[in-house]
């Protein structure tokens, strides 16, 4: 699927962690298109794992950055500053709640917790975007990504849920407030992909089932679709497009009920 | 030495980039083998992919070892 329809643009991708990562998906479908990509990471944990796939696409852009750390996302964008002079593209893969309370009952997540999971998963982009929006032209275009569960209720994603409402919306307020500089701001809403951050979420082995007999394409996503429309949405195709949330999700958001043809599964 | 333990080793091997003899019963994966947090969670996926089966996060927690691994694979399977 090469093509130059990315040549002679730049993006950060934040929130790779490894090769089963949306983000790869994503970063992979870039390149392959001609872009040029930087990556941000958090912790040496992740570092190890982000060098060798930056490096396979070619970059040698990996910066760090805490985005719950003002300090820290300053640092970055000036290290960025230091490689490129303007930016045309990001992606924001990043959202943190913990483990335990995504199981169990919404109703009972905590003070602490909901408060960091809405900083980590939807405040995030915006502060990364105040820094981007300095460094973007017009023609620049920002993607996060969010889940169905912002939506409707979905098993386990309790709070997580709640933060990807919040941040879906920050995504409106974002394409009108920049939209009038040319830069545009999306959502993709991705299907159920197992990557790490999904192996916090309980029973995900039976949303997974569950989706791929009851989404209209009788499929589950895999990371390169999402990664062909990010392609889309980062590029100047969707010139027109912006304050969108894209389901990629094999069309199960438009379904009403369990398909007659699935069969009854087991929680395994 | 069974069919299970020589594919666990293999995924052991190649995601710790260990040798294969240090690959023994008792290996802890992260006080012997060098594994962070992040490869025992991928180990596991790694294991539940291969072998096709669930292994849920109390279970995960219960994995130290080669050993260990094995024999929840053993059982599970």
């Amino acid at each position: 699927m090469s093509s130059n329809l990315m040549q002679g643009k730049r993006g950060l991708i934040m929130g790779l962690a490894n090769d089963k990562s949306i983000a790869w998906g994503i970063a992979r479908a870039l390149a392959d298109a001609g872009a040029e990509l930087a990556f941000s990471y958090q912790g040496e944990a992740l570092k190890k794992r982000v060098g060798p796939l930056a490096e396979q696409l070619g970059s040698n852009i990996v910066l760090p950055c805490d985005v719950a750390d003002e300090a820290s996302i300053d640092a970055l964008f000036d290290g960025l500053k230091e490689h490129w002079d303007s930016l045309d593209f990001v992606v924001h893969a990043i959202g943190f709640s913990d483990k335990s309370e995504l199981r169990g009952r919404y109703v009972d997540t905590s003070r602490a917790n909901f408060a960091m999971s809405m900083d980590i998963s939807v405040y995030s982009f915006t502060a990364v975007m105040q820094r981007a929006e300095k460094m973007m032209n017009a023609g620049g275009s920002a993607v996060t990504l969010t889940y169905y569960g912002a939506e409707r209720v979905m098993p386990h994603y309790n709070v997580m849920g709640v933060a990807k409402a919040a941040l879906e919306a920050s995504v409106r307020y974002m394409a009108e407030d920049l939209g009038k500089d040319g830069i545009r701001v999306n959502a993709i809403s991705a299907g159920p992909i197992k990557t790490l951050a999904a192996s916090g979420i309980g029973d995900f082995r039976y949303i997974l089932k569950w989706n791929e007999l009851n989404s209209p394409l009788r499929k589950n996503v895999t990371i390169d679709e999402v990664g062909g429309s990010a392609l889309y949405l980062l590029s100047d195709l969707s010139g027109g497009v912006t304050g969108e949330v894209h389901h990629v999700d094999a069309g199960y958001h438009v379904v009403g009920m369990k398909a007659v043809d699935a069969p009854d599964i087991e929680k395994g | 030495m069974s069919d299970v333990a020589d594919r666990v080793r293999k995924i052991v091997v190649e995601h710790l980039g260990v040798e294969e003899g240090k690959v023994v019963e008792g290996a802890s994966f992260i006080d012997d083998l060098g594994a962070d947090s992040l490869d025992t969670v991928e180990l596991v996926m790694a294991f539940e992919e291969e072998f096709g089966i669930e292994i849920p996060d109390d279970a995960a927690e219960t994995i130290q070892t080669f050993g260990d691994a094995v024999k929840f694979i053993n059982d599970a399977s």
